[in-house]
């Protein structure tokens, strides 16, 4: 009985053309997977997600009011826009809030924000609170400086109370969390007062 | 034999004792010298060892000095030994860890780690944690950092001179010429002082050692007269120095219980002196041999301190430590820009015979509500925070925001809207520094905005947020645009000062 037909004997053929094309397979995708781990790591990770939370609206448009941030002569001025609105009360105060940021997101927008800042959702809590959720970006990217924080926070307050009738109070969160300023300098560990704030977008108001 | 051997002995016998008599005197010889040696050595010595280095430590409580050692050439300081002046404190080793309880704050630091845990936040030492024979020795620089978070309140570094200074306790002084012929220059101090004062030509010296003295916002005061043209304060191992520099002799008197010192040349001195009733001579300032006109009179020995004082005016530079506020360009940071314009402000409210704090004098990590809590417990007339920004142009002034109505319950203060009841005296204050402002045609705004602590001030409070006038940031940091803005402010708030002072 030679060496050969031990073998034979002991190992079948096709299970070692299995573990054969099994070593191949491991081998090949090893090589792969190195591979894409040096293109992963030659690629530029972007600094912010730029890409938006929600689909866009779809629907009949509704001329709103935004209350716009002008950093120039560091003025709050009204200007209507046309806006696709849903019907949801709630709904459309987040659209409204859309329509302002992604307004301040324009390279030529005279209070530029930082790339990839969103409103994450609003919610309208009984009676008379709303709660608008900033992502994180918003907040981290924002430029620091109590007037230039101060123009962010009125332009969103004021935007959302003057086309929501009954909103009482503001809260901000950043990210679903609680933060105690916008980028160092205007408070959001507390409420607003809208009564408080639309007398200060009179203070803000041009020629003021 | 007997002749010739005697004679042989007598001479072995003169030998010797010559051999004794000269190895005697060689012996003395050696040990003199050998004593010399010595002497010189030990004089060398003395003289040659490095002196000893100290921190200084001014608080409330007492002011005390402590031995700094050298690690790792970094200056340290036992942290036990330095907060247990203060208050309650106790500190327990276990291994390479070592805890440290003052009060109801704890610390808890490693041997060899640059970081530690205080009130259940890391912080960082600026260098390694040593424990020797169960002492804890910290960095010196990281005092500043470190010692908030166990006392609640803020601390001043000064780290090139080793002066600490806890809580409001700084005297500051002003200084101004009164009268042309004979001139003379009148200190005025927040509290009583009683330094050492020497004199040699050309210059009066005076040293606080003992005194938490702070300088103006420029170590040199010039006064255009050519008597006494300038003064200068500098700091250094515990001890700030005014040196006075004169033309002619001069002499110093002491006046107000303390608080004034007026220099004047020696004819015009003696006779303020003789005017002078509180003045009385001096014991033991020692003159040096060089001084040829000028006596040295004697403080009256300076009445204690009172254990609380209360500022008219609290300036708050706002940031500071991990704060750095705006980013106004690439080597520029709010925080840096706003302890200038604090220690400007002090200055211009000082000349103004206002009291003054500058609760960010270093850069220190303060909490808002730190601030808040500060201004509050001193009863401040006036409570001005500042900040900068690149965005905008001028001035704005703020009061704060806040809903209508407040939430005050009873006796109590709600936290958040504390400003309530003096938010008009708040407002008209700065109605007055936007008018100033708007004198001197600095393009100003005055507005309400949401900045903490603002709001949670009991006692008037505004905060000024300056601009450049054009594009260039640099201008925040030019002396005469700070001093622009902030002898307007002062001027207002002098203006204000009966109004506020009214303040409850």
């Amino acid at each position: 009985m030679s060496f050969r037909d031990d073998f034979d004997t002991v190992i079948p053929r096709h299970l070692v053309i299995a573990v054969a094309v099994l070593l191949v397979a491991a081998l090949t995708l090893s090589i792969f997977a190195w591979r894409m781990r040096k293109t992963v790591a030659s690629t530029p990770v972007t600094a912010v997600d730029t890409r938006p939370l929600a689909p866009p609206v779809a629907g009949p448009t509704e001329r709103v009011t935004l209350f716009v941030a002008h950093d120039e002569d560091g003025t709050l001025r009204a200007e209507s826009a046309q806006i696709a609105m849903p019907s949801g009360r709630q709904q459309r105060a987040e659209e409204l809030l859309r329509a302002l940021v992604s307004h301040y997101l324009d390279k030529s927008s005279p209070h530029v924000l930082g790339a990839g800042s969103e409103v994450r959702s609003v919610f309208l809590v009984d009676p008379g609170v709303a709660v608008i959720d900033v992502n994180a970006a918003f907040a981290d990217t924002h430029r620091s400086g109590v007037l230039v924080e101060e123009l962010t926070v009125a332009s969103l307050i004021h935007t959302i109370s003057a086309n929501t009738p009954g909103i009482l109070k503001v809260k901000i969160l950043v990210d679903g969390k609680e933060r105690d300023t916008l980028a160092g300098h205007a408070d959001l560990s507390d409420f607003y007062d809208v009564t408080a704030v639309n007398q200060l977008t009179t203070q803000l108001q041009p020629g003021q | 034999m007997d002749r010739g051997g005697r004679q042989d002995a007598r001479a072995g016998l003169l030998c010797d004792s010559r051999q004794d008599a000269g190895a005697t005197l060689s012996s003395k010889r050696v040990l003199g010298r050998l004593m010399v040696v010595i002497l010189t050595l030990g004089v060398l010595f003395l003289s040659g060892a490095p002196s000893e280095k100290h921190l200084a430590v001014y608080s409330l409580a007492a002011n005390y000095s402590l031995p700094l050692v050298q690690r790792e050439g970094r200056q340290y300081v036992g942290l036990l030994e330095l907060l247990e002046p203060l208050g309650k404190v106790s500190a327990k080793s276990d291994g390479s860890r070592w805890r440290l309880r003052y009060n109801n704050a704890e610390g808890i630091f490693q041997a060899g780690k640059t970081r530690a845990r205080v009130q259940d936040r890391d912080t960082d030492l600026g260098g390694k944690f040593f424990m020797e024979n169960k002492r804890g020795l910290v960095p010196v620089g990281s005092l500043s950092s470190l010692l908030p978070r166990f006392l609640g309140g803020p601390v001043s570094l000064h780290e090139e001179s080793n002066r600490l200074f806890i809580g409001s306790v700084a005297t500051h002084f002003t200084a101004s010429l009164a009268g042309d012929n004979p001139p003379k220059l009148v200190f005025h101090f927040t509290s009583p002082v009683n330094p050492s004062i020497a004199t040699e030509p050309g210059s009066l010296r005076m040293t606080f050692s003992r005194e938490p003295l702070v300088g103006p916002a420029s170590p040199t005061l010039t006064f255009g007269s050519k008597a006494i043209p300038s003064a200068n304060y500098s700091e250094g191992n515990g001890a700030a120095v005014v040196t006075v520099n004169s033309s002619v002799p001069v002499m110093a008197t002491f006046g107000n219980d303390g608080r004034t010192i007026t220099v004047a040349p020696a004819a015009a001195g003696a006779a303020a002196q003789s005017a002078a009733p509180t003045a009385t001579p001096a014991p033991g300032t020692p003159a040096t041999p060089g001084q040829t006109a000028s006596t040295l009179p004697a403080p009256t020995p300076a009445p204690p301190v009172p254990a609380a004082r209360r500022y008219f005016a609290i300036v708050d530079a706002s940031h500071g430590g991990d704060d750095h506020g705006e980013t106004l360009s690439s080597s520029l940071l709010e925080k840096d820009v706003t302890v200038a314009l604090a220690r400007s402000l002090r200055q211009e409210l000082e000349s103004r015979g206002i009291t003054t704090l500058v609760l960010r004098d270093s850069d220190a990590n303060l909490s808002l509500d730190q601030r808040a809590i500060f201004a509050n417990a001193d009863h401040a007339a006036i409570y001005i925070a500042l900040h900068a920004a690149s965005s905008g142009r001028g001035v704005r002034v703020y009061t704060a925001l806040l809903p209508f109505g407040g939430d005050d319950r009873g006796p109590f203060r709600s936290w958040t809207t504390a400003q309530h009841a003096t938010l008009p005296l708040s407002q008209a204050t700065a109605t007055s520094v936007v008018s100033e402002l708007q004198k001197r045609q600095v393009p100003v705004r005055d507005l309400s905005a949401p900045l903490s602590p603002l709001n949670n001030i009991t006692g008037p409070a505004i905060a000024v947020e300056i601009a450049p006038q054009g594009s260039d940031v640099s201008q925040l940091t030019a002396p005469d645009y700070q001093q622009l803005v902030t002898s307007a402010v002062a001027t207002a708030i002098a203006a204000n000062r009966d109004q506020l002072g009214a303040a409850p």
